[in-house]
This record gives C-alpha cells, structure tokens and sequence, in this order.
C-alpha cells in the first residue's frame, strides 16, 4: 500500500531547473488588424531545454517586451492542444510551414543560425499577427461533403462490417488535422480576402465570402476526405455527388502536382494518393456520365 | 422569440452530440466554441470508449458489470441511475459511432477490435488508433456541419461565454459572450443554454489538457449562482510526458496493449535500461497487484508511482520524476497499428523511439471529476428517465451541463474509455429534454435582462483594459496559481498545507486585481482574455481546495495519508478476523460521515459555502475498494456477510445478488 510522502509532493512535475543564461532571439512578422500593414518585431527569451515556439511565444507574451526594451502588446497567435493534434498553431518557422508545438527549438536554432523566424500563413487573411482565419479550409469540408450521410443518430445497430486492410488504408486520412500545411504550401491555392463593405449585412457579407471560397480551389485536404468518405460502405452512397463536386470549378483539375502538399503535411497523410485516386475516380465517373446521357 | 432556440456553450464530444441531436429534433441551436469545435480538447483523448460488446457478453460481461466497475472504480461518489443508464447506453452509442465512420480498429473478421482498460477484468474498450477522441469528435463534427448546411446549427468559432441571463424568476433565458476577433459583446437569448465545456486544467498550470481548458465558463456558471460538485476530486493521470509548457498524455492504452511499468531496483542505474536484467528490474504495479496488474484503476496506479519516485527513492533520474513505461517488447508491426498516434507524439517531442526504448513516464493532473451539479429524474428501472427537464440541470432552471464540465459520471476517480463515453451519452441524452424546453420556456421582456448582464460584461471588460499601469502580471500569476494547486492538491493532501494554499490563493485573487494588461487594443486581444480567464481561476481553486481540506478520508482520487485505512498487519487467523471486523466498523463510520457529494455555492463574498448531498446508491450497495489491499480476502469476507445480514434484514436482496455476480 501507499506509505506516506514527506514533503515531497512539491516535487511533482518539477523538471530540472535549466541554466538561463542562454537567450532565444527571436523574429516575428506582425500585423495589428486584418487588413493592415504588417511590421517586424524582435524578442529574446531565456532559453530553456527542450522548448518548443509555444513555451517562446508564452514568454513573449509574458514579458510584452521587445529586445529593446519597449513595451508591446503580446504576439497573437493560435494554440491549443499543444500536441500536434488540434491543427491551431500552423505558422511560417524559419520559413516552412509547420506547427508550432512540435517545432522544437533547438533543432530551430540549428537551422537558422542563431534565429528564429515566426511569419503568419500567407494564404489565409491575417487576423491578427500570427493568427489566420482558415474558415474556407472547413468550407471545403462542406463543399465536399465530407460525411457519412446517416438517416439520423439513433440505434440501428453497428456500422458496416470492415475489413482491417480497410481500415488501415482509410486511418491515415481520417487523421487530418486541418491544419491548413497542404494548402499553404500549393502553389494552386492562392489567399482569397473577402472584407466586409461599410454598411453590408452579416448573412450578405457571409454569402458573397461563401461564393468566393466556392469558386476556388477546394485544397488536398479536401481532395483527401472526399476519398476517405467515398471509400466507406456508407459514405461512398453519396459518392457521385462529390465526383461532381471534385469534377467542377475550383476541383481536381487545380491541381499541379508539385507535391508539396504531402511534404509538408504533418500527419504524413498520403494526400498525392487521394489525390490520383480523385482523378482516376473522376475520369471514370465522367466516362460514365457520358455514356449515361 | 422568433423560434425555439438552444444554446450550446462548447463544441467538444458532448456539445457537438447534443447539437447533433437536437438538430434532428428540428431544434435550431446556437453553438459558441473558443475555438473552431474541430479543434476542442475531446481531440486529446487517445486510449477509446467503453461499452459491453458481443465478445465479452459471452465472458460473462453485461452492461451491469460495466456500470459496477465504473461506481465501484469511483469509490461510489457517483448517484447511481445516472450511470446505471450511460453504462447501458454504451453499446448503441459505439454502434452509433461505427455508423458515422469512425475509423475503429477492425479483427481479421472485420468486426471491431477492443483491448483492455484499467478497473476491469473485461476488453470492453473499442479504438481507432490512439488517436479514439479525434475520430469520435471528428465523426460528429461532421455530422453537426452537415445541419450546419441544413440550416438547423449556427457555428460561433472563436467566442468566449461570459455569463448566463438569468430572469426574476431565476431562469437562465440565454447567455452574454464574446467574438474574440472583433471583441463585440452580443446577447445570445435561448430557451435554454447548456454548457459543453470541458475541465479545468489549467488551475493547475500545466496539465494534459488544452490550453482552452481554463474552466473560466463553469467559473462564470458557479459565479452566477450555479452549485459545483465534487470539486476536490481531480484526476491525476499516471502516465504523461513532462513538458515545460504542457505534460503530454501518454494513454493508458500503452498499458491496455500490454505496456508494463518498472523501475531499476538500484536507485538511479545508469545502464541502459534495455540493459537492466528483469531480475533487476521492479514491476512494482504487477508485482503490488496481482489481479489488475498494470491496469490498476488510475488513481492508485498515479499513487504508486509517485510513491516509488518519492518515499522509496527508485525515480530514474535523479533531477526528474520518472519512471519506465516499457512496450520494447510487442512487435514494433502492433505498435504501429494499434498505438502509433502516441507514439509519435514521444517521438516527437522527446526525440526518442518508444518502440526501441522504454519511456519515461510520470503522473499529471488529466481530468476535472468534479464540476457543475446536475440533477436527474430516476426512471422506475433505476436509470434516468429520457426526457425530464431535470436531466443534467443545474441548480438554475434552464442552465444545464453536460461532458467533462458536469459532476455526475465519474464519483471520486474516472476509469480509462468512460469519458468518451460519458461525454457523448450525456449531449445525446440531454437533447430530448432540452427539445422538450424549445419553445415553452419563460416569455415575457428579456430585453433588459440583457441589457444589463450586456453592460456589465462591458464594464468588467473596459475596467481590466484601463489597467496599464498595475504591477502583477497575469501569466506570472497563473504560474503562481498552477505550481500551488499542484503541489497541494494532487496526489497526497495535507491539511496544513490545503489551508495554508487557501489562504494564499485568497492573497493571489487579490494580486490579480492589480493585473497590468499590455495589450489595452479592442482587436483579438488575448491578454485580456487570458486575465480574465485566470481571474476565474481563483474561485474555482478555493472550491478545490475548501472540498479538499474539508473531506477527511480518502477516497479515489482523494488521497490523505492522515486518513488512509493500512491492511490487515496481523497473521493469526483469529486476530485476521478480528482486525477485519474492526476494519469494516470503520469503514461503515466512515462511509455514514464521507459518502456524500460535495457541493460548493459561492457565496455573497466569493468564498465557497460547502454542504453535502447524500448520494443515491440504491442500486450497488458501496463496499470497500480493495485494490491490493494486505488482507483484501478476510476483509471482503466479513464484508460480504455484513451485507448478506443486511439484505436478510431488510429484504434488500436484490443488491446482494448483484453484489456476488460482481465477484
């Protein structure tokens, strides 16, 4: 059984105390409101072993201070789980695109002599510093339906039997975490920045944003989930309609294959093979249509 | 109103199945979210989801033994139907989640694969990888977008709940909250608001969860006048990779597929651990408890090793807490197939394959047990009655809460895969009720109702940004806070030192109103939202420490070596009797006097105002948990004769029966 602990509860979670003498120093790419000037602002923090550019962006909140001395406002930016496994922290690191918890600093500084660079995702608005509205990546989602179309959420029994192979195959892709890496780093999907008229309302501001993002580029990842759903037993019964989807303005055919994407993607999803997997879907599937007319 | 609307506050496992529910009851709903409801903490959850399955019925497992392990796992602090109910629940709601696409690992016959949780004998856990809580979230996140199309679900990403509306009457008629984009306050009326916002780590300053878990939205709740349940009762994890910003979950999974715990037997060896020859090697939990092994129920696992690293000295390293959590020995294939989600997560952080290296592992605080009170109306088969407008309410009429944030699942200590389940249950089986508020709840001008919970959010909001020139900062605050809560309230309490902490979070809370804000800017200010969220910090740590301080036993995840009960010391049967019968006398006093529910009210000066609330275990007669325990047999025994002459006595046989099937 347990025996009591002396005095020693206090030293849970307590990691060793680093030697801070060592600063980070650090660059970043501001930008006060959406739309306006962006400007760059240099940090130092104490170094810590093993942080990460969340623990830096911590500080740098913190101290509200650039290396000058002046005070500021904090730096904005996304986060939540810290985990790679909630897609909030995308930024530009000395340059790629990647999140920002699992970058390690260390390995960071190695890179780039000394420095760090934080800059916001360039193809999505800029709301503010280092934080992005990535709501046409979710738009996506919708245009392809990126669902299983059940009759509703009751009991009707378990889903359909699948093989592991399947499942397998199906996992990686399940795994997207949007992120938004495959998107910044396409050269086929460019920023799209709607801004809101003096005066428009809301629903109609919404509308004509909605009809921007649809006249665009859908992105890998949604390429990505539309085969996922097309492959399951039940998904795949509404296959068709996100063939159209993928066939029409903004679809597959955007795509240049530079491959980026799935260089870059974090959770290592085969987005090049959902991607050749759509276009040999959809040349089918046209096939088909013609011959059905 | 123009038509019945709902309010949903948080965008997790529970909020997103109730909107889902609600949304095919034709309810329209309103959905507020800190963060895009993709990206909720549910995200985090890694190991599965528990329910019976057609595997273990045949062992002899039903949906009675699922709910025996998890009162029993909980120390029996949980009300009984509620969980009666959500353990029978639990086939059709993994049934359901197979339907939506979720991804669960299949046998070779293509049926669901399951693998073994901590507190139970059976495999009752289904899982998609490691990663069970992103695909289950995923799966209604779809399904939630798809009646977003529909028109039925309108998203607010990015807002933060500042405060329920309450009318004359004390009915909750809506919610003021904010776009963390624009900082615009708004007004958001409802026929009912349930919150959906998860636990509150981040009292504790690094923890597992998100950085979203500031349980600020149960602070404001409690604030505005809503009781809080079992606050003292916080889980802590026994297995995380420690962090400087955050202590990583490594899921209990690692155990379920056969990871074993150990540390060398000569303090601090400096071999290589893959060097250490099993004879030198202690695996203490396998070794302590026979029976469950390294799936021992988590409270006591997290115990165990803080008691090896701490008392016995047998940490790994010397500077850091640590112990080995070792899978080297499982084909590096199964690893991958079954576990990967976790394991690169060490890799990645940790720069250190676990499929070739034993871990390194210690406890952190995981999971709020306690949270918001909710009441239930009892249906004549001892579960709850789907429908009532009673099920998952709080104390104020028209406020409800669901998931992580209510008090009602998981008594004093949470088993492994019940949260998904708890989570998804409770936002399904709330909606019928909250359909049945839609529409005929209240009436009359709410306007100004409104107007001045509107003006007041205002108010408070203009008053921290006018605080340039203070002298605390409110992330050296919440440092503060998080290093206190964790060093006193975790895994061993002490009473001195839960009153002194009180004492000094009260000094902390009144240092907090001398925050400087640095960013005094009206445009996705997340200083100012972060200092209020850590302002609503203090109130919720006073609670936790308060229930803590106060409840004098040791129960689950409540640990006071004061007053543990040690096992049977004596060896002569006789004397073995003896000392059993004495220790079931103290247990009874013990369970008369602690077996109640906590409840903290905060009071007219913020201090909370603490009763108890007798708790309904009408269903499983409580015994002791036994886990390990020298003597457990001679104790069990005379325990079980105790409860055979009750149950003769007073015809209270059906618990009995159920009481042997447990065994």
């Amino acid at each position: 059984m347990i025996k009591a602990a002396e005095n020693i509860s206090e030293l849970i979670n307590d990691l060793a105390p680093a030697a801070a003498v060592r600063r980070v120093r650090v660059r970043v790419l501001r930008q006060d409101t959406a739309g306006g000037e962006s400007y760059w602002e240099r940090f130092e923090v104490p170094y810590e072993a093993n942080m990460n550019v969340i623990s830096v962006l911590q500080k740098i909140a913190a101290q509200a201070r650039t290396q000058d001395g002046r005070r500021v406002a904090p730096v904005a930016w996304d986060c939540s789980c810290l985990e790679e496994v909630c897609g909030s922290c995308t930024m530009l690191i000395n340059g790629s695109t990647r999140m920002a918890c699992s970058a390690l600093v260390d390995k960071l500084l190695e890179e780039n002599g000394g420095e760090i660079e934080l800059r916001p995702m360039s193809k999505f608005p800029v709301v503010r510093d280092l934080a992005v509205d990535r709501r046409r990546l979710f738009r996506s989602l919708e245009r392809v339906q990126a669902w299983v179309p059940v009759d509703d959420s009751y009991d009707h029994g378990p889903g359909p039997r699948i093989s592991p192979e399947k499942q397998q195959d199906a996992y990686p892709l399940a795994e997207c975490i949007s992120c938004g890496c495959c998107l910044e780093a396409c050269p086929q999907f460019t920023k799209i920045e709607v801004t809101r008229r003096e005066g428009e309302p809301e629903a109609e501001f919404e509308t004509r944003r909605r009809q921007a993002f649809d006249a665009a580029f859908l992105g890998a990842h949604a390429i990505s989930q539309a085969m996922l759903f097309n492959s399951h037993p039940t998904g795949g019964m509404i296959a068709d309609e996100r063939l159209e989807t993928l066939t029409g303005k903004g679809g597959i055919q955007m795509c240049g294959n530079a491959q980026n994407c799935v260089a870059v993607c974090p959770k290592r999803i085969p987005l090049t093979r959902s991607i050749a997997r759509a276009g040999r879907a959809a040349t089918v599937w046209a096939f088909k249509r013609f011959f059905d007319r | 109103m123009a038509q019945p609307r709902i309010l949903v506050i948080g965008g997790g496992l529970a909020g997103l199945a109730a909107t889902m529910r609600l949304a095919e009851l034709g309810v329209h709903v309103d959905l507020i979210s800190l963060v895009p409801v993709k990206r909720s903490h549910s995200v985090c959850a890694q190991g599965g989801i528990n329910s019976v399955n057609a595997l273990t019925r045949q062992q002899g497992d039903n949906e009675w033994q699922h709910f025996d392990d998890t009162v029993y796992g909980g120390d029996f602090l949980q009300h009984q139907p509620p969980v009666k109910e959500m353990a029978d629940w639990g086939p059709r709601i993994v049934d359901l989640m197979d339907r939506l696409g979720v991804p669960f690992n299949r046998t070779i016959e293509g049926f669901r694969d399951q693998r073994r949780f901590g507190g139970t004998l059976y495999k009752r856990t289904s899982f998609a990888g490691a990663t069970t809580g992103q695909q289950l979230l995923y799966a209604l996140d779809e399904q939630v977008r798809r009646h977003e199309v529909g028109g039925l679900v309108k998203k607010h990403e990015f807002w933060d709940f500042l405060a329920p509306v309450r009318d004359d009457s004390g009915r909750c008629r809506g919610a003021i909250c904010q776009d963390l984009v624009t900082m615009e306050f708004r007004a958001f009326p409802a026929d009912a608001v349930v919150l959906a916002t998860g636990g509150n780590g981040l009292v504790y300053g690094r923890s597992t969860m998100s950085m979203i878990c500031t349980g600020s939205a149960v602070s404001r709740a409690y604030q505005a006048g809503a009781w809080y349940g079992n606050g003292e009762f916080v889980q802590v994890h026994p297995t995380a990779i420690p962090g400087a910003d955050k202590l990583r979950l490594m899921s209990e999974s690692a155990r379920g597929e056969g990871g074993r715990v150990w540390v060398p037997r000569t303090p601090q060896d400096p071999r290589d651990p893959r060097d250490i020859p099993e004879a030198e090697r202690s695996y203490f939990l396998e070794e302590r408890y026979p029976k469950y092994g390294n799936l021992v129920p988590r409270d006591i696992a997290t115990r165990e090793i803080f008691d090896i690293c701490t008392t016995e000295g047998l940490s790994v390293e010397k500077d850091r807490l640590c112990v080995y959590l070792d899978l080297t020995h499982i084909p590096r294939e199964t690893l991958d197939r079954k576990l990967g989600g976790i394991l690169e997560i060490y890799e990645k952080f940790q720069g250190v394959d676990p499929r070739s290296m034993p871990m390194k592992i210690f406890p952190a605080v995981h999971y709020s047990m306690g949270g918001l009170w909710v009441d239930y109306e009892r249906s004549s088969d001892g579960g709850m009655e789907e429908g009532s407008p009673r099920n998952q309410q709080t104390n104020i009429p028209g406020l409800y809460a669901i998931g992580e944030c209510d008090y009602q699942y998981h008594g004093a200590n949470r088993l492994g895969a019940n949260s998904l389940l708890s989570c998804i249950f409770s936002g399904l089986f709330v909606a019928p009720t909250l359909a049945r508020v839609a529409g005929v709840a209240g009436g009359g001008d709410t306007g100004r109702l409104f107007e001045a919970e509107l003006r007041r959010q205002e108010e408070r909001h203009r008053e921290l940004l006018s605080r340039t020139a203070g002298t605390e900062n409110p992330y050296g605050l919440h440092q503060e806070l998080g290093n206190l809560m964790t060093r006193v309230a975790t895994v061993v309490r002490r009473n001195d030192q839960l009153a002194e902490a009180y004492g000094e979070v009260c000094e902390m809370e009144e240092r907090w109103r001398r925050c400087a804000v640095s960013d005094t800017g009206n445009w996705t200010n997340q200083n100012v939202v972060f200092t209020k969220a850590v302002g609503d910090m203090f109130p919720v740590a006073k609670l936790v420490l308060k229930g803590a301080l106060q409840r004098d036993e040791c129960r689950g995840a409540h640990f006071k070596p004061e007053f543990s009960m040690p096992g049977i010391a004596a060896t002569d049967p006789v004397e073995k009797r003896a000392e059993a019968e004495l220790w079931c006398d103290r247990f009874e006093e013990n369970s008369a006097k602690w077996l109640k529910s906590t409840i903290a009210a905060c009071g007219p000066d913020g201090h909370p105002e603490i009763t108890y609330q007798d708790v309904d275990t009408s269903l499983i007669p409580p015994r002791p948990r036994l886990y390990g325990l020298v003597g457990a047999e001679v104790i069990e025994e005379v325990w079980k004769e105790r409860l055979a002459a009750r149950a003769a006595a007073n015809g209270h046989a059906q618990g009995a029966v159920a009481m042997a099937a447990a065994h």
